[in-house]
């Protein structure tokens, strides 16, 4: 029962996809097949990712962290924020778990939100697929446009959190890791 | 490719790492394992629910929503369906890609991707389980304005 109540959403869609399966086969066929893919996607980042979240989190100090990207690095945390995005790869739901060990080690909350936003259209191996499949006038527009939004956005969101809302994230973030 | 790279990187920290501090790194491990585990309920029902999604909104279905002349409509039924969806970035420019050859207009096309890529209503389940409430809502709903923004500014150019 427990097992069922911490994978109850997991239950519901099963059934749902069983209903749909009945009602035509092929509709099974195709769920299965596309959430298939999505999990080998998965496996191919999220392994890897947590190992080097689980490094990072052993290795790096906290000190060097709040040096680096934490509320005084300026445009250096910014930098930082902006390199950790675009040189990643993978789905954003990988992005989740490494801004997590990035605000538990004291990063600036405003530079993990450019972090995340960075990771949804910066990505540089991503980016030459992009111009292209969609032409270079576009990526380019693309990327501009999405970044100076999210770079204002960022420290909006920031400003928007108050300082208790700040430490539930840390909080959360800690007693994830 | 990523993922060799991925994994390439991973096992030759590991292995530096293990070398400098065998403690250490079965420390980082065991955080490695747990997280992932922890993480396995939301993600499983996500990648089922792309799944059902995809299959009822087929490419398809997509494609003939968002044609040349769909216009307005097409933008909103765009970004809608843009944020509630979710694919891997290479196969969003692929099926973005396409859908400007079946005769798609920029504008929704450009919807599309933006939204593909950066609103995540899919990937919910994983979100919250890293952040509070408030920041995700106030991430997303920033995404979702950036790609508004980003649509019209591709109208006006392109």
């Amino acid at each position: 029962m427990k097992f069922i109540m911490k994978h109850k959403a997991t239950f519901i869609l099963l059934i749902i996809t069983l209903v749909l399966t009945i009602s035509n086969i092929n509709y099974g066929k195709s769920i299965l097949q596309i959430s298939w893919d999505n999990i080998i996607t998965m496996m191919g980042v999220i392994p890897p990712i947590f190992i080097l979240i689980g490094l990072l989190d052993v290795w790096v100090p906290k000190e060097v962290m709040i040096k680096y990207m934490g509320e005084r690095s300026g445009l250096r945390g910014l930098f930082f924020a902006f390199l950790l995005g675009s040189m990643a790869a993978g789905p954003l739901y990988a992005a989740f778990p490494v801004a997590a060990i990035l605000l538990k080690k004291g990063a600036r909350t405003a530079y993990v939100i450019f972090f995340l936003s960075t990771w949804t259209v910066a990505k540089i191996p991503l980016l030459l697929f992009e111009m292209s499949s969609l032409g270079i006038d576009f990526t380019i527009i693309h990327l501009i446009s999405m970044l100076s939004m999210f770079l204002i956005g960022s420290f909006v969101i920031e400003k928007l959190l108050s300082p208790s809302d700040k430490q539930n994230l840390i909080d959360k973030s800690t007693a994830l890791s | 490719m990523t993922t060799i790279i991925f994994y390439t990187l991973s096992i030759i920290l590991v292995l530096a790492s293990y070398l400098r501090d065998k403690k250490k790194t079965k420390l980082a491990l065991k955080k490695a394992y747990k997280s992932f585990m922890k993480l396995i309920p939301a993600l499983i029902p996500m990648l089922l629910f792309v799944g059902i999604l995809l299959t009822i909104v087929s490419p398809d279905i997509i494609s003939q929503l968002i044609g040349a002349k769909s216009g307005s409509l097409g933008v909103f039924i765009s970004m809608l369906l843009g944020s509630v969806i979710f694919m891997p970035g290479f196969v969003t420019f692929s099926l973005g890609s396409s859908l400007l050859d079946a005769g798609a207009g920029y504008m929704q096309v450009a919807a599309l991707v933006a939204t593909l890529m950066a609103v995540g209503i899919s990937s919910l389940s994983v979100e919250l389980q890293y952040f509070d409430k408030k920041l995700t809502i106030m991430r997303n709903s920033m995404a979702f304005i950036a790609s508004l923004v980003f649509t019209f500014i591709i109208g006006m150019v392109i």
